[in-house]
């Protein structure tokens, strides 16, 4: 029995010794993050510098940082939510979870970017395009709505990531403006036609080398890539829908505190930084080439302004991620 | 104390008592059956939660997640992968030991050192490779090629070991009854590889189920990227749980089939004297074609890696070296690996102990659970561990401790299987005259036989903690915030497109491999009596 104990002693022991060694730095606020890494990052660096709060990240997913929030609950040890799209932190706010923000906060960024229930905001924003090859197709050939790619002319021609959270905003936009019926029959169609890569990136990319003719995608990609070496957009074109079609949806990135966070205040103050001067600038100066959202803040100049897109009217709290999730395996999707 | 001096000391075979014969064993008996029985149930939770995940989401939930067709889907996936990739491997692991052992080509051992070097490499960094060689590759064909070439030497080092030990009597037996070469070696050679075949088999295909990154950047759907697809839109929700059922599942049959597979026969050779060393069959004519078609593989297996890899190296120049973001990934893959290896080594020790000091048929049991457990892919581990935190155990939530949870139950049965034959070669008769010279049996225990065996413990601890430099499914789900391993970081350089920058992260792993491949080939070689 001795020696069970002491077994027992030298593994706990060694166990405490790492949690010890390696605790999480208990200063400064965390975030969960799904926004880009890289933008994120950047927000983080500017904002400890001007006011000497420590930002760490874990960064994720979306949906799958959303459902560990709600799976969570109340121990959450996340301080602060960031998403690239909306139906993630929709989803953390129907389960009570996001604390209301403080009204200069809100004041900052227009009402078409937030809920009107006033417990997240738009940080950024970003339009759905179909980025196609322009050596295989035609303008005249390119598709008038998201909605014709169902057709079976498309088969094996178009790529997208379903599994990824960008994509599934864009069902749930589908799934707000058309109905239940219309998304699940483009779904299926789309199962049998679609090319799926894992990330938009990689989906570019096929675009790019002529695996496929066309992506569905949002915008950044492109003007990042180009940005760069320009090596994986360089055959590429991009389309975008326009006339309010499903296909011209605008996705609004969602920023919100959590309920359950300790440090509401420097918490409440990242989410206002983001949303205001600072945060805004990084979007329009800095290699992201997401939309700025905040009143009177311009975005990257390389952008096409995002009123020419014509998006279609959505109020980004209505979309369904977890319905969409549900269309998307009965097509087989996920 | 006396009588189980008398009893054990006699060097008995195996005890007839079905439960733990540990009365025999003196006070140092209970404490390693508590531990051995703690361990092994640490081990089962993965695969108990999923059951209790499962019934909790009820039969209809379950049967509607489970019987859909995107499962088939993947079920199929999965299976042509395994069909057509693992009679490659087979293939080529028997044609190039074959060369290397039996026949006279030149330089055999560098070839040799040629052909296991793709072990250095982690799998996601081979396509990685090849997807950067040629970026329009994709689906099955890429992802048997891929795998193909990266495992192959799993199966290469138990058969080269295997012909190297040969008995050439019973082939010059065959030969001088009439048969032709090529039929001596199909019914002679190739029946006394069957183990090495199978063993080597079973570990290509649990890794075929398990990988994650090489699938990804191939674009090929297994079950694997598919529960890694459905945590990362739904984090743990049933419908992974339900995947991860059916992939654990898959692996248990691989277990079963290899059990089945590798029969009874007998493989030993009694007779007077030893086995002559084997004549080296002549290639005569078929040298130079066989040099260039080994110049190929290597090219392959080797050179694309090295050779896409070293392009982004130069391609990225300094810039993508940033000391601030690699040094903590470097940090804490090291230290993860150090503690992870150590863990792993201190709960192997009560279950090898009891497999050489009291075999038993509960024994056997224990460490085949461990196996069993060990044979799962990190994602359905770590998967059961987050839920297992997030529901029940907060405080150990996005912990080190979980990480390190994972590891042990991960890469157990290499530290067990390594200690084991450490544990085996110190005489229990040291251990009790230790005691007899006033000793406590636990004080015996440490001071005599752990310390015979920590050569073993070294080489299974070294064999867990290059395991955990190269896993990227657990360390990813299960990694404390803000944590970052080589691995994971490679990763997410390399699935923004950033291959540029994530090249530096591949060499660093491929560094703190390549001391694994040295051992792994030092121990295949090394000839029974040595």
């Amino acid at each position: 029995m001795k020696l069970f104990l002491r077994w027992i002693g030298a593994a706990a022991g060694l166990l405490a010794a790492t949690t010890l060694a390696t605790a999480q730095d208990s200063t400064g606020i965390l975030v969960y993050n799904a926004q880009h890494v890289s933008l994120t990052q950047e927000w983080a660096a500017q904002f400890t510098k001007e006011t000497g709060v420590k930002v760490t990240l874990r960064n994720g997913g979306d949906t799958e940082l959303g459902n560990q929030i709600v799976q969570e609950g109340a121990n959450s040890p996340a301080d602060v939510f960031l998403t690239e799209n909306s139906p993630a932190i929709a989803l953390v706010d129907s389960a009570g979870q996001l604390a209301p923000l403080d009204q200069q906060t809100l004041a900052l960024v227009p009402e078409s970017y937030r809920p009107s229930s006033g417990r997240w905001i738009g940080i950024a924003a970003r339009s759905t395009v179909f980025a196609y090859n322009k050596a295989s197709l035609k303008t005249e050939d390119l598709p008038k709505s998201l909605l014709d790619l169902a057709d079976p002319k498309w088969k094996g021609r178009w790529a997208a990531s379903p599994t990824g959270a960008d994509f599934q905003a864009i069902v749930s936009a589908l799934l707000e403006l058309k109905g239940e019926d219309v998304t699940s029959k483009w779904l299926k169609a789309m199962k049998e036609n679609v090319k799926p890569f894992q990330g938009n990136n990689a989906a570019m990319k096929g675009v790019n080398t002529g695996q496929v003719d066309g992506a569905v995608i949002y915008h950044y990609y492109y003007f990042g890539d180009q940005a760069k070496t320009g090596e994986n957009s360089q055959n590429v074109g991009m389309h975008y829908f326009k006339n309010r079609d499903p296909g011209a949806f605008v996705s609004v990135s969602g920023g919100g505190v959590i309920a359950s966070s300790k440090k509401k205040d420097q918490a409440q103050a990242f989410v206002k930084w983001i949303v205001g001067k600072g945060g805004q600038t990084i979007l329009r100066t800095g290699n992201s080439f997401e939309y700025a959202v905040g009143k009177d803040e311009a975005s990257n100049p390389k952008l096409p302004a995002l009123v020419d897109l014509q998006a279609p009217t959505v109020e980004p709290a209505k979309l369904n991620s977890k319905k969409v999730t549900e269309l998307m395996i009965g097509a087989g999707l996920l | 104390m006396t009588a189980s001096f008398e009893e054990s000391g006699q060097g008995a075979g195996p005890p007839r008592s079905a439960f733990f014969p540990t009365r025999r064993l003196g006070s140092v008996g209970p404490g390693m059956s508590g531990a051995a029985l703690l361990v092994t149930f640490g081990a089962c939770l993965p695969i108990g939660f999923i059951l209790w995940v499962a019934i909790q989401t009820g039969w209809p939930t379950v049967s509607a997640l489970v019987f859909r067709p995107r499962v088939g889907e993947l079920l199929v996936n999965t299976l042509l992968l395994v069909a057509f990739t693992l009679p490659l491997c087979i293939f080529f692991a028997v044609a190039l030991a074959w060369l290397t052992e039996r026949s006279d080509l030149p330089a055999a051992r560098l070839w040799s050192w040629l052909i296991v070097a793709p072990l250095a490499i982690p799998a996601f960094v081979h396509s990685y490779a090849w997807v950067s060689f040629i970026p329009s590759l994709n689906g099955l064909f890429a992802a048997v090629l891929v795998s193909t070439l990266a495992y192959v030497p799993f199966l290469y080092l138990p058969i080269a070991a295997t012909l190297r030990r040969l008995d050439p009597a019973l082939e010059e037996a065959a030969a001088s009854l009439g048969h032709a070469p090529a039929r001596v070696f199909l019914k002679v050679v190739v029946p006394q590889l069957r183990l090495a075949i199978c063993g080597g088999g079973l570990l290509v295909a649990l890794h075929l189920l398990a990988e994650f990154g090489l699938y990804v950047m191939v674009r090929f759907d297994t079950f694997t990227t598919a529960i890694v697809a459905q945590f990362q839109s739904a984090y743990n929700g049933p419908a992974a749980n339900m995947l991860a059922g059916v992939l654990a599942l898959c692996c248990f049959s691989f277990l079963g089939l290899e059990i089945l597979v590798r029969g009874q026969e007998r493989y030993a050779r009694v007779g007077s004297g030893a086995a002559r060393a084997l004549p080296a069959a002549p290639l005569r004519r078929w040298t130079a074609p066989t040099l260039a078609a080994l110049a190929g593989w290597v090219a392959l297996a080797v050179g694309v890696p090295v050779v896409t890899l070293s392009g982004w190296l130069v391609h990225g120049g300094a810039s993508v070296w940033s000391a601030t973001e690699m040094t903590p990934a470097l940090f804490e893959t090291l230290l993860f690996a150090s503690l992870g290896g150590a863990l792993a080594t201190l709960a192997a020790i009560p279950i090898a102990w009891l497999s050489i000091r009291a075999p038993g048929r509960i024994q056997r049991l224990v460490e085949g659970l461990n196996y069993v457990v060990g044979s799962l892919p990190g994602v359905v581990v770590a998967l059961a561990l987050v839920t297992i935190t997030v529901r029940i155990a907060m405080p150990l939530y996005q912990t080190v401790a979980t990480v390190l949870l994972a590891y042990v139950l991960l890469f157990l049965p290499r530290a067990i299987v390594s200690l084991r034959a450490s544990l085996a070669q110190a005489p229990v008769e040291l251990e009790q005259a230790a005691a007899s010279l006033g000793r406590s049996p636990t004080n015996a225990l440490w001071t005599v036989t752990v310390r015979l065996a920590a050569p073993g413990a070294a080489a299974g601890m070294a064999l867990v903690a290059l395991g955990i430099v190269n896993e990227l499914t657990a360390t990813q789900m299960l990694a404390p915030n803000g944590a970052q391993t080589l691995a994971t970081a490679f990763w997410a350089h390399a699935s923004e497109l950033d291959y540029a920058a994530a090249a530096p992260y591949a060499v660093l792993m491929i560094i703190l491999s390549l001391p694994l491949t040295v051992l792994l080939y030092a121990q295949a070689r090394r000839s029974p009596g040595h």
